[in-house]
């Protein structure tokens, strides 16, 4: 039971995670069609990010999250002014092709710049974690969720409560009619873009310090955010912030009652499932871009 | 391009050993080339001829490779509830054949289960199947000895009762064996793409509402064209494992399937030749690379390549080039409009 319990908090925390870079992958899909390959290498970008702020530059951990999550915003709008913008209205295929050149560039970008060696990130929490009766937690792993879920309530409110957010569900719905009403898709397309990326950085940088950064990271990740995504339903925001949760649940009940090392392949088993008894993902009825 | 083309090639291919003489480092990277243009191809009909991209491709060929090792190496596990299954060596040649059919059933299973539904589905479905294959791969150690490798696989050994058998152990005889596998394999996508089939998966790939109306059946066109392409790759896989004569689970390295596919994007998607002239350029650029930069930079230049291509030459070599030739030439007929598309050789 201890050990139940202690798998749930577990969960919890890399949920927080999994929803973020989900969301970022369902928006990018949802508003723009496009199946982002460069999401991995955007949250090994955040992490480094992360990785040359603290201990590099030595800047306050506090401050370097944001830094962090900037650094993905403006990575996410180059990549897609230079590389989206003039593919737009070819096919999925194209910027699926464009996206993999870019991720595999990226990656080993980062691999020829910091080494194969993985870095740690210092953090400023105390080594003893917090214990309530048997479960123990990380102060680190406490704070890693408490910010993703804030950024979870900001990106919901970005898209719910302002202009910006409304711009980009009339883009999602119809795109041609949003941009008759005097919508400017193209600065949607690239803020959309922008925001989705931030996110993978933010999940990254998170992560980073909890576990090591390495250049391989992202691959696990993105193939992770990719099972969210089908889960959820392609994109649905809400159904991407469940899916995160249900897929760090799968995984820490696997990794704990049958085998640790077949934590990564919950993913494809619940791809799997999604597809042979709901291929439109688990939530395909509920309201979509938020 | 001229239908003399592949024949040319096919010579020049032949007689390429005499050129180079006993260079075993360039003979090397040619068999290795050879291996993963066979692989290439066999991405190409899937990508090329119906429009699906299988970015788990390197699965097939691995699980080619890992069948083919353990049939000739023999294997002795226990599958649970106290049973083993042991089994003795099978010479290498059964491994080709099991390695092909293995990987065949599992892109029966991958298609029936992704083509339920279009869109990116296939793609995720497939890279997602790589990676549990290799976690696989990694962790049932009492099979696949892990990380640790199967070593002393044993080469192919091909004989005809009667005449007398030949273990292909020199690098120079498995380069005439890929060969010949490779054109196989060519003749056999030129023969299934030129076929009613063929016309089907195109027809999906033009315009899938249309091609349904007529009555062609889209899942199983598809399925079908992922058993043959996932069986090609098993077979390059077996290739590999044979020739290799060692495999671990880095054989299921994603950079793998994005080199398949920069062949395929570069040469020419959709052409016969193009995964040939892309497999060729793309998989002898590293020996060319390889004094000046290192691996990791080479790999930054290939994804600068990939998407260059899509900017200057988005349907790739082949066609871009037979398209300057055509226009060099002395003035023909100009079809009105673009005929339906038509296979390129």
């Amino acid at each position: 039971m201890d050990q139940l319990i202690q798998h749930l908090v577990n969960t919890l925390i890399l949920g927080g995670t999994y929803a973020l870079l989900g969301i970022g992958l369902t928006l990018i899909f949802g508003i723009m069609n496009v199946v982002n390959f460069t999401h991995g290498a955007l949250y090994t970008v955040g992490a480094y990010l992360m990785y040359l702020a603290v201990a590099a530059l030595g800047l306050n951990f506090f401050l370097a999250l944001p830094v962090a999550i900037l650094g993905g915003l403006l990575f996410g709008a180059a990549i897609e002014v230079l590389l989206l913008r003039p593919f737009r209205g070819s096919d999925i295929d194209t910027t699926m092709l464009v996206m993999i050149g870019a991720g595999i560039a990226l990656q080993s970008g980062t691999l020829w710049i910091f080494g194969g060696v993985a870095k740690a990130i210092p953090s400023p929490f105390p080594e003893v974690p917090l214990q309530v009766g048997p479960v123990s937690v990380s102060w680190l792993r406490l704070f890693v969720l408490g910010a993703a879920l804030g950024l979870i309530g900001l990106t919901y409110a970005l898209i719910n409560r302002t202009k910006l957010g409304l711009a980009m569900r009339a883009a999602f719905q119809d795109s041609d009619t949003a941009a008759l009403m005097g919508v400017n898709v193209r600065l949607i397309y690239t803020a959309t873009f922008a925001l989705g990326s931030s996110l993978a950085a933010a999940a990254g940088a998170l992560l980073g310090p909890v576990y090591v950064v390495f250049p391989q990271m992202g691959g696990l990740a993105e193939l992770k955010a990719f099972a969210i995504v089908i889960l959820g339903g392609l994109g649905n925001v809400t159904g991407a912030a469940i899916g995160g949760f249900i897929l760090a649940l799968a995984e820490e009940l696997g990794a704990g009652y049958v085998s640790s090392g077949y934590r990564d392949a919950m993913g494809f088993l619940i791809i799997i499932a999604v597809l042979l008894y709901k291929p439109t993902g688990l939530f395909a009825k509920a309201e979509r871009i938020g | 391009m001229s239908r003399l083309l592949p024949l040319a090639l096919l010579g020049a291919l032949v007689a390429l050993p005499l050129a180079l003489g006993a260079n075993p480092y360039l003979l090397n990277a040619l068999i290795v080339t050879g291996i993963v243009t066979i692989g290439a191809m066999s991405l190409n009909l899937l990508l090329g001829f119906t429009g699906q991209l299988s970015l788990g491709h390197i699965a097939f060929f691995g699980i080619g490779a890992y069948v083919s090792a353990l049939t000739s190496l023999g294997f002795d596990v226990e599958i649970g509830f106290g049973l083993r299954v042991v089994h003795e060596p099978w010479p290498a040649a059964v491994g080709f054949v099991l390695a092909t059919l293995a990987a065949g059933a599992c892109g029966y299973l991958i298609g029936r289960l992704s083509f339920r539904v279009r869109g990116a589905y296939f793609v995720i479905v497939t890279i997602s199947f790589a990676e549990v294959v290799r976690l696989v791969a990694l962790n049932w150690v009492e099979l696949t000895q892990g990380p640790l490798a199967l070593t002393n696989i044993p080469a192919i050994t091909l004989g005809l009762p009667g005449i007398g058998a030949w273990t292909l152990k020199t690098k120079l005889q498995n380069y005439y064996l890929v060969l010949a596998i490779g054109t196989l394999c060519y003749l056999v996508i030129a023969r299934l793409v030129g076929s009613r089939f063929g016309r089907a998966m195109r027809g999906l790939k033009e315009n899938e509402s249309l091609a349904l109306s007529v009555g062609i059946n889209a899942t199983r066109t598809l399925t079908v064209a992922a058993v043959v392409s996932a069986a090609m790759a098993g077979a390059a896989g077996s290739l590999y494992a044979h020739y290799l004569r060692i495999i671990d689970p880095d054989v299921f390295a994603f950079t793998t399937t994005v080199s398949m596919v920069i062949m395929v994007v570069a040469g020419g998607k959709g052409t016969l030749m193009g995964p040939v002239i892309g497999g060729l350029i793309f998989g002898l650029l590293p020996v060319a690379l390889r004094p000046v930069m290192a691996p990791e930079a080479q790999w930054i230049v290939y994804g600068v390549v990939l998407i260059l291509i899509l900017f200057v030459m988005p349907r790739g070599i082949v066609p871009g080039v037979s398209a300057l030739l055509a226009r060099r030439r002395p003035v023909r007929a100009v079809p009105v409009l673009e005929a339906s598309p038509v296979v390129q050789r």
